[in-house]
């Protein structure tokens, strides 16, 4: 067993741990490792081929590969340690972390510890899709890693079911490598992905979006063999009648993530069932003192540049001294909101707030009432489900002295 | 042509059961298995329940391998290394009415002898499955849970060990009675046997009708069932059963703990056409929840994360009650043709009890003299649940035990390729999961199935076109990037 004292230990090495890992040694920390358990460094970033990569933070259109590459540099100017293919068992309250690679138990020490784990696919059970269990369903980002990683097509007629971004992504992909891409299926009357992507990856190649459809039965006992969709009715239930069945030997599954945090369950940290992530405050300080959390982790981001900021963030006060705490306010989920982050605050300070609204909506007003009093009011032309709304506020001591809760809400 | 003493037909619980109990003695057995692994039909799709015996008729067959069976299991367990726990089970009644079928049951296990039957009040069975709420609870001490396929595979790889030969992806297609032996033809050539043991369950008909016409027919009867989160493990420590529905000649839906710490809801029971249509429905998930419900209120409808189904093999139709007792038989019109038709429910427990039936039938003709050189590879305990210093002698020994491959169950590289070693030779993405348990967890083979193509590709040579989920036509793949042509 050999064992090792740090300032920062970052589990996961994906954009948002690279990202908190080199902000941590910037920002003051001296020993930063990040603990992945892959072979290589950067999460799904070398598979995500297409670009659109570090638009907002650097300015510039960037591959998965380039984004990375841009950070493995920065890393190493920095003298951070990686620990590849060594995979978290546990850790404790003391921040001792367990783990386990190829020359035998590890035990690492750590001041602070920056949960970054990622997220992983709904697979077709989070949907209950009857019918037959045959070969050829993937979770789109399975399906990626195997076309970019390994050179592998799972098929050649495809149906994508769920609009995530992943999802139609990776009807261009296959479209590009000779596949037969049937169409996009998606539950609500709306894509679930960003607007740039249902017009690049779908509109461009004409590849159908079938709106307010499902599919209600998955056919073939060995391999695919076809899948019927049916048209829902405003309660998502599906319209008898309308059923299309649609030949293909490959159902690729885009119906959303999962933040990963078997590790933060174990440990007893709190999580916000909306976000699936944990409660932090202002700081990305979980429940557990000097644990952080950030990336697709804590919530899903739909960009690498708005998970970025957080996780610099993270990795700034991860680095930093651990201040008193004063009792917190509590930050709700109000009107037409879906979730805000972080869910308490704690100190006076500019505070980087990002949020999901329930449904898309036009010219509306972005609210923050502290114990009912207004303090921050936006107008927004436009607001969707798929894209994270983002504001900083100015938390004052009499904001903090004065208030319990922070309600936020979206007027129309 | 090479002659075997004995051919098995089925690489279910049932033909494995009886592969490895005639492995123990000087004779050669053959198994065919039409599936690219053994337990690929019912033996996997099921409650996979110890069962004590207090359902099945007094004087019955399934009675009495039943009880037999189940008091064979612990050593079975304990020799060959596979998970069991006596949860025990509660069959409940909801009011006074329903009691009346309970004291039935208790009259049946007495005269079955199932020890330890005990009437516990309302109260009591709160106390114990504070989730319940009831009139009263019959409790079963002896009822236990397992897992089938572990089961199945470590009695099936045991026989293999001990020079069983086993022909995977391989089909009878035909039999013919000669004077001292039978020629079966397959798809993978043909074979000579003095014995048939057809264990093939379903497809049992078939197989008679190749050489006899059958005095019988089969009834397929679907049953589904869901999988919970194992997050909802504490809902319940011991098995929970209504009392038996009338008619259908089943048990009813049930609430099921298993060892790795999931709930089953089910099996719904639906007789039908098909004996190979293993869907499922979303009618019958709604109404197996609904059922679930009202036996345990607390279940969360989000709980759910899986369902399959699995097809019994009834000897009766619904019409006529559902109900008959097994048939281990030799035949009377081809001698030498051994039939084990219609083992549903209680085959599980039953199949060690029917193996050592089946040894004494083949015994009548072969001698069977013990081997010397028997020997049992006993299954090994998951790196994960290791302390760490076993972890740390068993990652000197071998490092590929420090790469974990499998995340949600915390498999490793070691153990995907020692599953991928059998000495069955079933190389399946299944046989995998099945094995190790790679694959089975929450994220259902999102993170680790890339790794364990690459371990079949590098490691074992493996073309991707060859590449299978579970069945000879389940391919994984097909072809390299620019290779698909729409």
């Amino acid at each position: 067993m050999s064992s090792q004292h740090v300032d920062v230990a970052v589990i996961g090495g994906g954009p948002a741990g690279l990202a908190a890992a080199v902000s941590a040694k910037e920002n003051g920390a001296k020993k930063v490792i990040i603990i992945d358990r892959n072979s290589w460094i950067g999460g799904i970033l070398p598979q995500c081929i297409h670009d659109g990569f570090g638009v907002e933070e650097t300015g510039t259109s960037m591959t998965g590969p380039e984004y990375l590459q841009m950070y493995i540099d920065k890393a190493k100017k920095q003298n951070i340690n990686f620990m590849n293919e060594t995979m978290v068992l546990r850790f404790d309250k003391n921040r001792t972390i367990t783990a386990v690679n190829k020359s035998g138990i590890q035990k690492i020490q750590a001041k602070s510890i920056i949960l970054s784990m990622g997220c992983r696919e709904k697979t077709r059970w989070n949907i209950m899709a009857p019918g037959d269990r045959p070969s050829g369903i993937y979770t789109a980002g399975v399906a990626q890693a195997f076309i970019n990683l390994y050179n592998i097509m799972p098929g050649k007629n495809i149906v994508i079911l769920g609009s995530g971004d992943v999802g139609l992504i990776m009807a261009r992909r296959l479209r590009f490598e000779g596949a037969n891409v049937k169409g996009v299926v998606e539950i609500l009357p709306y894509a679930s992905g960003l607007p740039r992507n249902v017009v690049q990856c779908l509109d461009d190649y004409d590849i159908p979006l079938f709106l307010n459809h499902t599919v209600t039965y998955i056919n073939g006992r060995d391999r695919l063999e076809s899948v019927t969709i049916t048209q829902v009715d405003e309660k998502m239930n599906a319209i008898k009648g309308t059923e299309k069945k649609i030949k293909c030997d490959t159902l690729l599954l885009s119906l959303g993530l999962i933040p990963e945090n078997e590790l933060s369950k174990d440990i007893g940290i709190k999580m916000d069932e909306i976000t699936g992530g944990a409660i932090i405050d202002q700081s990305f300080e979980t429940s557990i003192p000097c644990v952080y959390a950030c990336g697709n982790c804590l919530q899903v981001y739909d960009t690498v540049d708005v998970l970025a900021k957080g996780a610099k963030l993270a990795g700034i006060y991860a680095a930093g001294k651990t201040h008193k705490k004063k009792p917190a306010i509590i930050v709700k989920p109000g009107k037409n909101i879906r979730y805000v982050v972080p869910q308490m605050i704690n100190q006076i300070g500019t505070v980087h707030f990002t949020l999901r609204v329930i449904k898309p909506a036009q010219s509306v007003t972005l609210k923050i009432l502290a114990d009912g009093k207004e303090v921050y009011k936006k107008k927004h032309r436009w607001v969707n489900p798929a894209n994270i709304v983002e504001f900083d506020l100015e938390i004052t001591e009499k904001i903090l002295k004065i208030s319990k809760t922070l309600e936020v809400i979206l007027n129309e | 042509m090479k002659n075997f003493h004995v051919a098995i037909i089925g690489g279910g619980v049932i033909g494995s059961a009886i592969a490895w109990e005639l492995s123990k003695y000087k004779i050669d057995t053959i198994v065919f298995e039409k599936g690219l692994d053994v337990c690929s039909g019912a033996s996997k799709a099921n409650s996979g329940v110890i069962h004590s015996g207090i359902n099945s008729s007094p004087g019955s067959l399934k009675a009495r391998f039943c009880v037999e069976g189940n008091k064979m299991f612990q050593e079975l367990a304990e020799k060959l290394g596979f998970s069991l726990r006596w949860t025990g089970k509660y069959v409940i009644a909801k009011n006074p009415l329903e009691s009346q079928e309970i004291d039935r049951l208790i009259k049946v296990g007495e005269q079955n002898n199932v020890p330890g039957l005990e009437i516990h009040t309302g109260a009591l069975v709160k106390k114990q499955e504070p989730n319940i709420t009831c009139f009263e609870g019959l409790w079963v001490p002896t009822a236990g849970i397992f897992l089938p396929y572990e089961f199945t595979i470590s009695l099936a790889e045991n026989a293999a060990v001990n020079n069983v030969k086993f022909m995977l992806e391989t089909k009878v297609t035909s039999i013919k009675k000669q004077k001292e032996n039978f020629i079966i033809k397959t798809n993978k050539g043909a074979y000579s046997s003095n014995i048939i043991i057809n264990a093939v369950g379903l497809a049992c008909i078939e197989i008679v009708s190749m050489l006899e016409k059958p005095d019988f027919k089969i009834y397929p009867c679907r049953g589904e069932y869901l999988v919970l989160d194992k997050n909802y493990a504490g809902l319940i420590n011991s098995m929970i059963y209504p009392v038996p529905p009338k008619k259908q000649g089943v048990l009813g839906v049930h609430i099921t703990p298993t060892i790795e710490g999931n709930i089953l809801i089910g099996p719904s029971a639906e007789y039908i056409d098909d004996p190979d249509d293993k869907k499922t429905t979303s009618s019958m998930m709604k109404t197996l929840l609904r059922e679930a419900k009202e036996i345990m209120p607390a279940i969360p409808e989000k709980a759910v994360i899986s369902a399959y189904s699995g097809v019994r093999c009834k000897l009766a139709s619904l019409e006529q009650g559902g109900l008959a007792d097994y048939r281990v038989e030799e035949s009377i019109q081809t001698p030498g043709l051994i039939n084990l038709l219609g083992i549903e429910s209680p085959g599980l427990t039953s199949a060690p009890a029917i193996a050592k039936e089946v040894a004494k039938m083949v015994s009548k003709y072969h001698d069977l003299k013990l081997k010397k050189d028997f020997k049992i590879v006993k299954k090994q305990p998951r790196f994960i649940d290791l302390n760490e210093k076993q972890q740390t002698d068993l990652i000197k020994k071998d490092n590929r035990y420090g790469r974990i491959i499998c995340r949600c169950e915390q498999i490793t590289e070691a153990e995907v390729i020692k599953a991928l070693s059998n000495p069955l030779e079933a190389q399946s993405l299944s046989s995998v999961k099945y094995r190790c348990r790679a694959g089975m967890g929450r994220c259902q083979g999102g993170f680790c199935t890339q790794h364990i193509i690459r371990i079949m590709q590098d490691d074992l040579k493996m073309d991707i076109k060859d590449i299978k989920m579970k069945s000879p036509d389940s391919y994984l793949f097909t072809g390299h990037n620019r290779e698909a042509k729409s």
